[in-house]
């Protein structure tokens, strides 16, 4: 029982890392981009590319995931994505569609279709068990939600104490008024799109071995950023991290206790919530 | 000319059928002689471009943004299939039952599309649809589960024009069916109250003020799309004779919306424009590079949506004035 909490707080703080990025692109930009998938599956292949043709020990390569696809994030930015955030949503949907497929073939043709295999290093091997066994905890997955959980908090301080964080947020607000104060919109743009697919890559890096890397990687996972993002709603990130948390624990759960039931009850929820707070479930109301 | 009769004027002008209407479908329904080795592809095609017309009912026409119209299509296939496996073999019987169901489901469907932004009813229509699959997945001893529906045999159409091997009897069946709907569609979205519909599309706060009932529209056009697509659906488990899960996948929904806007959206030729090349490209690119061929569509969809999506399919404008 309390294992399966604390795997369901695991998946969950995994998935806020992966999809943190997207939630802020579309409170941010209003932009809908199905291809944050692609980032993730970016940096797990670098991290897997890192490790077995480089000889890069685990821990090197998280950070180097990070910045790898933060690179790669920023250079599309500025060469596609700027020109998408005017545009309606439905070309917005058939641009990053678009993007997906090629992202997939790509990976498809450069790293074989078979699933990818990540050797973690000894020391995040173990488990612990507590309670007589009622609590066994992974390693590897407590090392998951210390990350996770410190990166939360570092993010959450960027966005609210720091000069940047309130440049942001009046960006968000108003994109004009902010451009018109002197704020350099399109640098706060670039640099949040980054460190968004940056944190995507870094959740691919680190969820490679828990949820399996291949090809279809942005497919399948997509429609999980999409829940969190359109649950815990776009207006702040204890949102999204909520959402996360509630999406993990109810995935794991229903797997274990009615593995008959499979995806549906995770589906059934976003659509019953959906249904409840069309705005999603933390949002500021009225905003659409 | 009082102003009515210009209004009426202009609606006419916009329904009338165009000389080169009919002679399309002449052709359509002359290509399985006159290629009868491409018989199968001809019927797929009409399959999909009848899938194709369904989907621009919501998105050409009042303007929603579904990735779960797949769901509708897949739930035809399998009530068709079903049916024809359990009831009685008979295809137009079966149609009607397929259809009537998918429309059903797609009142229901319609009540959850109602409220919220795009990036809602995107997530509600993708769950839908993900539902639909997880359904068929797991009711296995109905559906037959990942090793799909087998065993489907169908009886010949209206007790004479069996099914063969050849795969004329199928394409025209699919012709016929995706003409009939064609002409309903067309009747239907030409008249005053499918007029009304391009309204809501553009402008919703204005069509509720002039006493335009949106959410009632928005749930009848719904509703129609998702019959279509349960037609389609049906004529081709019919003339597959199988039904398997990959007809639910997003993937599909994807494929459709691409060749929608491949045609132009809000006409309903531009899905039987789409349908046709986007299932040419297909069986050219895929001969070529049978794994790799997602990667060139999504090349494809990236630089329609870069170049504009008029400019790219309208070559008169290539020449013309650069973009302003």
């Amino acid at each position: 029982m309390l294992t399966i909490l604390f795997d369901g707080i695991a998946y969950g703080m995994l998935l806020f890392i992966l999809a943190v990025g997207l939630a802020i692109t579309m409170g941010l930009m209003n932009f809908i981009n199905l291809a944050h998938g692609a980032f993730a599956m970016v940096g797990g292949y670098l991290t897997v590319i890192l490790m077995q043709r480089m000889g890069v020990p685990f821990l090197w390569c998280l950070p180097l995931a990070f910045l790898g696809t933060a690179a790669l994030g920023g250079l599309l930015e500025v060469t596609l994505y700027r020109r998408m955030y005017a545009k309606p949503h439905l070309d917005q949907v058939l641009f990053s569609i678009g993007l997906t497929f090629m992202a997939v073939a790509s990976a498809d043709y450069f790293m074989g279709s078979t699933q990818q295999i990540i050797q973690l290093p000894d020391s995040l091997k173990g488990r612990t068990e507590w309670f007589d066994g009622a609590l066994g905890m992974g390693h590897y997955r407590l090392f998951i939600i210390a990350i996770c959980a410190a990166l939360t908090v570092a993010l959450q301080l960027v966005l609210s104490k720091t000069r940047f964080g309130s440049r942001l947020r009046a960006a968000v607000d108003d994109q004009r008024v902010a451009a018109g104060l002197g704020i350099n919109v399109n640098i706060v743009f670039l640099l949040t799109f980054a460190v968004g697919s940056g944190l995507a890559g870094l959740g691919g890096a680190l969820g490679a071995e828990v949820l399996g890397l291949e090809p279809s990687f942005p497919f399948k996972f997509m429609v999980y950023f999409l829940i969190v993002v359109a649950v815990g709603g776009t207006s702040s990130i204890t949102g999204p991290l909520l959402a996360a948390l509630l999406l993990g624990v109810a995935d794991v759960a229903g797997k274990y206790y009615m593995p008959k039931m499979g995806a549906f009850t995770v589906y059934a929820l976003m659509i019953g919530l959906l249904l409840w707070r069309p705005q999603g479930l933390f949002s500021r109301g009225g905003k659409s | 000319m009082s102003t009515l009769q210009l209004v009426q004027q202009s609606l006419r002008n916009d329904h009338r059928m165009r000389w080169w209407e009919p002679l399309i479908w002449v052709l359509a329904f002359a290509s399985p002689l006159l290629l009868p080795s491409h018989a199968l592809l001809v019927s797929e095609i009409a399959i999909t471009a009848l899938f194709a017309m369904s989907l621009d009912l919501i998105l050409g026409y009042t303007g929603i943004v579904s990735l779960g119209h797949a769901a509708f299509f897949g739930m035809g296939a399998y009530a068709a299939a079903l049916f024809a496996k359990l009831v009685m073999p008979d295809p137009i019987t079966g149609l009607i039952f397929a259809t009537i169901l998918a429309t059903g489901f797609g009142a229901i469907c319609s009540l959850t599309i109602m409220r919220g932004t795009d990036l809602t009813r995107l997530m509600v229509t993708l769950g839908v649809g993900l539902i639909c699959l997880e359904i068929a997945n797991k009711l296995d001893w109905l559906t037959g589960g990942a090793d799909g529906l087998q065993g489907v045999i169908m009886a010949p159409v209206l007790g004479r024009f069996e099914f063969g091997l050849d795969g004329k009897a199928a394409a025209w069946y699919a012709l016929s069916v995706a003409l009939v709907f064609f002409l309903i569609m067309r009747r239907w979205v030409h008249s005053p109250y499918g007029g009304s519909l391009e309204l809501l599309r553009d402008n919703r706060l204005r069509a509720s003020a002039v006493g335009v009932n949106v959410h009632q529209r928005l749930a009848v056009s719904y509703t129609l799309a998702a019959g279509v697509a349960g037609a389609a659906g049906a004529v081709l488990a019919q003339t597959t004779g199988f039904a398997s899960l990959d007809l639910f996948a997003i993937d599909r929904s994807a494929d459709l919306m691409l060749m929608l806007v491949i045609g132009g959206t809000g006409w309903l030729w531009g899905g039987i424009a789409g349908a046709i090349v986007f299932k040419l490209m297909h069986a050219v690119i895929s001969g070529i590079t049978p794994q790799y061929w997602t990667f060139w569509i999504g090349l494809f969809l990236v630089v329609l949506v870069l170049v504009g999506r008029d400019t790219l399919l309208k070559p008169q404008s290539w020449f013309g004035r650069s973009q302003s």
